[in-house]
């Protein structure tokens, strides 16, 4: 995006061309070369989807045999979580944060470059992986041995490599964003002053810290059970299957905030804007985020609640789970108080951060029927399941990066985005997510498995209704794209500040956001 | 009309549509059949009742507010953000509401997790893509596959009522008794589901792992495998028939006559051409999944049976990878008998583009063992 306006800086002479961004230790370059890896990301995993979706039209096999149906399946799983939701937020932590926090840039730029760059490997890892003997990775994202020890395509070990690059590039980016917002705040700006995308970014990079090694842990046992000889997950070496789970999950649902946090900071940040009125109860919402990170690690084992645990851990893991409703649920009341009584307008980034609102809460919900584990027992590896964690992942994560992009793209092209556009763009977007993922709980309801390219007849009518939902909702990207493409080309010249309700030092500086900025810190009353 | 008979003809409605809910459009959870599959029902429309109510409550004020204080209404934006006594109050609601669902849920899980005073067991094993079934009782034992042609698969053929759900060999069991499963898995991790009886039970290769069920109205009941297991995951259904009790012994009675009748087989000579004519059946139940009908395979995964090293190599080697397997290549030994595999080493052999006009006797398969 053109950020490369004349300043009294060009003078040092940075690179210009492809240099720019391959040497880039801008926070805004990088920033927005995260921004668009997610949104390819995004499209290819999508389309991987589509491919399911296509499949799964009618019953009986058309398109896909079971194979590829499951490489399918774990290919758009891993690529949109570690490829598109994460990048996604650590393109607005590179973006925002500095302007939020007055600082100059991230505290380590060229770390900042390197964590970018680490992206590009691994993600051509998984991508080229279809093309290898034996065919992608099909043993579900989760990767559960002994399937994908089993499986002896070297597309396995290349999505192990794939994640250690990209636990290494989190772990570094974390490590970076945790220093530029405990160290670089202008003055005045005390932590309980820092906007809230500030504060659930810092709690998500402890997230990441804390969890990314116990997947790299985790992914080395795979990697040695699958080559060297040992038995950390085969029993007949007096290893076990479940212990991977264990591990897994250690790190998966922590992984689970990691892409939800940033989210919930997000929709803070908008729907204060569009209500004219403060965020309801900030401090409230800072310990809810901070007691939601602390019990994602004593919740994991709710994901094996088949595997046969004691009974007295099926209870602990029941419990804690339940808990975690309660800061959640606090989270979507100030939401609401939020908007009470403000002087709402419903702009494209408001009407996004009202449906992520309405649709992650019925995510929530069915998350709490997934934590009732009698019932859990009934819907686990179901398509509830698929439902439960796309109303999490897409109308929570997914639209709410969406709203933030309308948000701030005056901000970073200088243009505004064209309103009329956005409209349908959100309006399609949240029809079809409804009519894809909605139905879905009713076929889990009823009994039909996920990660199957078949299945039977009753579930026949509700897949139809899912499959044209979704081929609507992909196309609807495309518009995104136009949309954000048509404002960075030009449009209605954006003011610094062009949302009247809006609050943060970002919206002190002209738009489009200089290439250099609070170089001499701002000062916070 | 009065209040009654509004009543029942809603009842009436709600029945015709219950009724009609197993075929398309399902909405719910199916009818439970066991005592724990009702309780999880149960548990279920609590859950739906009060997220409802939870829901239209908050959601009614968003959207009330959505409609009234917005700014085309010339609402002004008061600048209260914070209200102590509120955040407490929505603080604590919550866990009153999470206690009153924990105590049914846990009164649930404790009688789920109940196996002791059991009247039978039976030993499922789960593995790539079949279930085995051991009466450990009755001396019973038999393969389960997936009865559905591959016609009806890959839209050749019309597909049938039980499309998928339906199996060659279901497991029976009495009405009326506690039944103990003990689950394990030979390969990969597999996931025992009947949804009617509210059990899920993940299949662990190494471990046994534990449920149970109690029965109290015969029918057919079908499940399929929950766990992700490889290429033929959606196609490794479970189909369990619950009888009267003299009706299963009479079953049971069956079961083991077959099973004489197959070990006495075993002591027969056995033509060439009646082998190769037993394993081609024998080969596409089992085999064909991996090495294809055509014997082609899916390199590098699963090695082509046409012109295989071992199938056209020494008949002990080729014996020796049936029965014991090897990395991916099953074990067959507990699953197919002396005759089955004396067949299907036959059709391996001299049939599938090979030609080597050697085979073996079941009697010779029953000794290597």
């Amino acid at each position: 995006m053109s950020t490369n306006t004349a300043t009294h800086h060009d003078d040092h002479g940075h690179p210009t061309g492809i240099m720019r961004w391959v040497a880039s230790t801008n926070h805004k370059d990088i920033g927005t070369l995260y921004l668009w890896f997610s949104f390819f990301m995004f499209l290819f995993a999508g389309a991987l989807a589509l491919g399911i979706r296509a499949e799964l039209f009618q019953p009986g096999l058309q398109f896909l045999e079971p194979e590829n149906f499951n490489r399918l399946t774990t290919l758009h799983g891993l690529i949109m979580i570690f490829g598109a939701i994460m990048p996604a937020f650590v393109g607005f932590a590179n973006w925002m944060i500095p302007l939020m926090i007055g600082a100059s840039d991230l505290a380590f730029p060229r770390l900042n470059n390197m964590s970018f760059w680490l992206m590009i490997p691994a993600a051509l890892l998984l991508m080229t992986s279809i093309f290898v003997p034996g065919g992608a990775i099909a043993g579900g994202w989760t990767m559960y041995p002994p399937l994908s020890v089993q499986n002896p395509s070297m597309s396995v070990d290349m999505s192990i490599l794939a994640l250690h690059i990209l636990g290494v590039s989190s772990i570094v980016g974390s490590i970076n964003i945790i220093t530029t917002i405990l160290n670089m705040r202008a003055p005045g700006m005390t932590m309980m002053k820092m906007p809230l995308f500030v504060w659930t970014w810092l709690i998500t990079a402890f997230l990441l810290i804390a969890s990314m090694p116990v997947l790299a842990g985790a992914l080395t046992m795979l990697l040695t059970d699958r080559h060297f000889g040992t038995s950390f997950f085969d029993a007949a070496g007096g290893g076990d299957p479940v212990l991977w789970q264990h591990v897994f999950w250690f790190f998966g649902h922590p992984e689970v905030y990691i892409m939800i946090l940033p989210a919930f900071g997000l929709i803070s940040t908008i729907i204060p804007t569009f209500a004219r009125k403060p965020l309801f109860g900030y401090a409230s919402m800072v310990y809810a985020t901070a007691a939601i990170a602390l019990l994602s690690f004593v919740v994991w084992a709710h994901h094996m609640f088949t595997t046969g645990m004691p009974v007295a851990g099926q209870l602990f893991f029941m419990y804690s789970t339940m808990l975690i409703s309660i800061p959640t649920g606090v989270k979507v009341f100030n939401w609401v108080a939020t908007m009470w009584r403000g002087s709402m307008t419903f702009e494209t980034p408001m009407l996004f951060s009202i449906a992520v609102v309405f649709l992650f809460t019925i995510g929530g919900f069915s998350g709490l029927v997934c934590a009732i584990l009698p019932v859990d027992i009934q819907v686990q590896d179901t398509y509830y399941v698929v439902a439960h964690f796309h109303y999490v992942l897409f109308s929570g994560a997914a639209m709410s990066i969406m709203g933030a992009v309308y948000y701030w793209l005056p901000k970073w092209t200088g243009f505004m985005y064209d309103e009329t556009l956005g409209k349908w763009h959100f309006w399609v977007t949240t029809i079809a997510f409804n009519v894809t993922f909605f139905p879905m709980h009713f076929t889990g309801l009823a009994g039909m498995p996920r990660r199957v390219p078949d299945y039977a007849l009753q579930f026949a009518e509700f897949n139809m209704i899912s499959s044209f939902g979704a081929f609507a909702l992909g196309i609807s990207q495309l518009l995104f794209l136009y949309i954000v493409v048509k404002c960075i080309k030009g449009g209605t010249k954006a003011d610094a500040k062009p949302w009247d309700g809006a609050e943060g030092l970002e919206w002190t500086v002209p738009s489009p956001a200089p290439f250099h900025t609070f170089e001499v810190p701002p000062t916070v009353k | 009309m009065n209040k009654r008979s509004i009543l029942s003809l809603g009842a009436a409605f709600l029945s015709v549509y219950a009724a009609n809910s197993h075929a398309a459009y399902a909405l719910n959870l199916k009818t439970p059949a066991t005592e724990i599959a009702s309780q999880i029902y149960d548990l279920h429309m609590m859950m739906i009742w009060v997220c409802l109510a939870i829901f239209v409550v908050v959601f009614g004020l968003m959207f009330y507010s959505i409609l009234k204080h917005r700014k085309s209404a010339g609402h002004v934006a008061s600048q209260f953000h914070e209200n102590h006594w509120l955040e407490v109050v929505w603080t604590i609601i919550p866990v009153i509401i999470l206690a009153g669902m924990a105590y049914p849920a846990t009164k649930t899980i404790l009688a789920m997790k109940d196996t002791a005073a059991s009247d039978m067991s039976i030993k499922v094993t789960g593995s790539q893509w079949k279930w085995s079934y051991d009466y450990l009782d009755q001396d019973v034992k038999f393969v389960s596959t997936l009865a559905t042609s591959d016609d009806q698969i890959h839209n050749k053929a019309e597909k049938g009522e039980n499309y998928l759900l339906e199996v060659d060999n279901p497991m029976v069991v009495p009405v009326g008794k506690k039944i103990k499963v003990l689950l394990t898995a030979a390969d990969v991790i597999h996931a025992f589901w009947v949804p009617e009886f509210g059990i899920k039970q993940d299949a662990i290769p190494g471990f046994v792992r534990e449920t149970w069920f109690r029965v109290d109205k015969p029918g057919t009941y079908r499940g399929q495998c929950a766990e992700l297991c490889g290429k033929a995951h959606g196609y490794m259904p479970i189909v369990v028939e619950a009888m009267e009790e003299d009706d299963y012994n009479a079953w049971i009675v069956a079961k083991k006559d077959a099973a004489a009748a197959a070990d006495a087989g075993a002591d027969q000579e056995w033509t060439k051409d009646d082998l190769v004519a037993a394993g081609k059946g024998v080969y596409e139940k089992n085999c064909a999944v991996c090495h294809q009908v055509n014997g082609a395979g899916m390199p590098p995964a699963f090695p082509a049976m046409t012109g295989s090293a071992i199938a056209t190599g020494p008949l002990e080697g080729h014996l020796d990878i049936i029965l014991n397997g090897k990395n991916i290549m099953p074990a067959w030994a507990a699953v197919l008998n002396d005759v089955d595999i004396a067949a299907v080493i036959a059709y391996e052999r001299n049939a599938l583009g090979n030609n080597t006009g050697d085979f073996i006797q079941p009697s010779a398969v029953k000794a290597a063992r």
